[in-house]
């Protein structure tokens, strides 16, 4: 079982962050960037072709966190790979111990830089967790055995930002039904939908079934912050946000404080699992933040305890 | 494919193109989809809207066109009969019924038919609902 299992299973509170991708720099490359993260952050998250950009495969990833001694999380698109190949690929990470998967359906071929691609979405999201269930239930989708079976950890995204609002609950709670024990959300810079989003999932008990983690992105500068508002399909920043940066004397420290609180706002929330965190920030940017929310680095919420208020 | 399944096919592409924008992947969820044709979302997506939908409510991939899946939903809201099949599992597309009439896979149950591995995922209602592994 892995750690972020047994925890999210025991009710600890986790921090979860993005590994920045990886183009080269071979494993140096990933303890370089792990390194700051690593004293708060309890599972590492393998991108896979984020904004339909290729850098290097999520699986070679999430060898190379294991490798590092850290837990990772397998992040796995639909976009561009077919049935098979998304089948091979959750094998691969079985075979190689990592057990945490968490299944999107991608952006599309025309958010990145080779929008003459051929998009693939032979399953969608949903359905990948189902076929990675069904892996682990000993079975390939055809039926063939596959003995032992393979154990995952499934997860999957969540935008509580993105319409149809009444509707995302729904979808959370199939994403439940089809396997997936934890969510990592979208980030959300509309705090009332947000808001709207996690009452619901408390008031279904959505919430008890799966693991809400809020995402919380910390930005550095005016670049930033006009691409996440204007570049990243399914985010939507209210342009006061944009704004504040634009008028700060400094970027990085406004990025830093608008974080800070989203991240209280998110914690506030009724059944919160843990938080999710992408920085990019040259320095341990996530370390700080925890640090000013008051969370506790891993080892001493490890041997100390610091409880998230469900269970799953 | 016989000569009277290749005209059944055409006379349902004839009456669902112009309607449903319909795409021939012989295994109709129409009635659980608000009446929405989920072929048309450009990721083909079978179980409800991804997370690139624009504030506007329009598509991620053309922003020209309101999301499929936005119509289905409300769609789905609105409709006397079906209304919770929205929120089942649906199966992956069987790519081998592409072009096939989904009238003539409906009378034959060939459009329930998922694979063996797929009783393991715990469909809800619908298309492989009732496959046991």
């Amino acid at each position: 079982m892995s750690s972020l299992e047994r925890k999210l299973a025991s009710r600890q509170f986790v921090v979860t962050a993005e590994l920045p991708v990886i183009d080269g720099g071979g494993q140096a490359e990933i303890l370089r960037q792990l390194e700051p993260m690593r004293p708060f952050v309890d599972a590492f998250n393998a991108t896979d072709n984020p904004s339909a950009h290729a850098h290097c495969s999520p699986l070679a990833v999430a060898i190379g966190i294991r490798q590092a001694g850290a837990e990772p999380v397998m992040q796995l698109v639909c976009r561009d790979r077919n049935r098979l190949a998304l089948e091979a690929d959750l094998m691969g990470a079985a075979m190689h111990g990592i057990e945490s998967i968490c299944c999107l359906t991608g952006d599309d071929v025309t958010a990145g830089d080779e929008p003459e691609t051929r998009r693939v979405f032979d399953l969608d999201g949903i359905q990948l967790i189902a076929l990675a269930r069904v892996l682990g239930g000993g079975r390939y989708m055809s039926g063939r055995r596959i003995s032992p079976a393979p154990h995952f950890f499934l997860g999957a995204v969540e935008n509580p930002g993105a319409p149809p609002f009444d509707y995302r609950v729904r979808r959370a709670a199939k994403k439940a039904l089809a396997g997936a024990r934890f969510l990592q959300l979208q980030l959300c810079y509309r705090t009332e939908l947000l808001e709207r989003f996690m009452r619901a999932a408390h008031e279904t008990g959505v919430s008890e079934r799966i693991a809400l983690i809020p995402s919380i992105c910390i930005l550095r500068s005016v670049t930033g912050i006009r691409f996440v508002a204007s570049g990243v399909p399914g985010i939507d920043v209210p342009p006061e946000i944009v704004a504040r940066v634009e008028r700060a004397a400094d970027a990085e420290t406004e990025c830093f404080d608008i974080a800070y609180e989203l991240a209280s706002h998110a914690l506030a929330q009724p059944g919160v699992s843990g938080l999710h965190f992408i920085s990019f920030r040259k320095d341990a940017g996530i370390a700080k933040l925890c640090a000013r929310l008051g969370i506790p680095p891993r080892i001493e919420r490890e041997s100390n305890g610091y409880s998230a208020s469900v269970a799953l | 494919m016989s000569a009277a399944a290749r005209l059944l096919a055409h006379a349902e592409h004839a009456v669902k193109q112009p309607i449903w924008g319909c795409q021939m992947c012989g295994q109709c969820v129409l009635h659980s989809t608000g009446m929405t044709c989920p072929m048309t979302c450009p990721k083909t997506l079978r179980n409800g809207p991804c997370g690139g939908v624009r504030a506007d409510g329009h598509c991620e991939v053309k922003p020209e066109m309101a999301c499929v899946w936005m119509k289905a939903y409300e769609r789905s809201e609105r409709l006397p009969l079906w209304r919770g099949h929205i929120d089942d599992l649906r199966p992956p597309v069987d790519n081998t019924l592409k072009g096939t009439s989904s009238w003539l896979n409906l009378i034959s149950g060939r459009d329930r038919a998922v694979p063996a591995g797929w009783g393991h995922a715990r469909p809800g209602r619908g298309a492989g609902a009732d496959v046991e592994p």
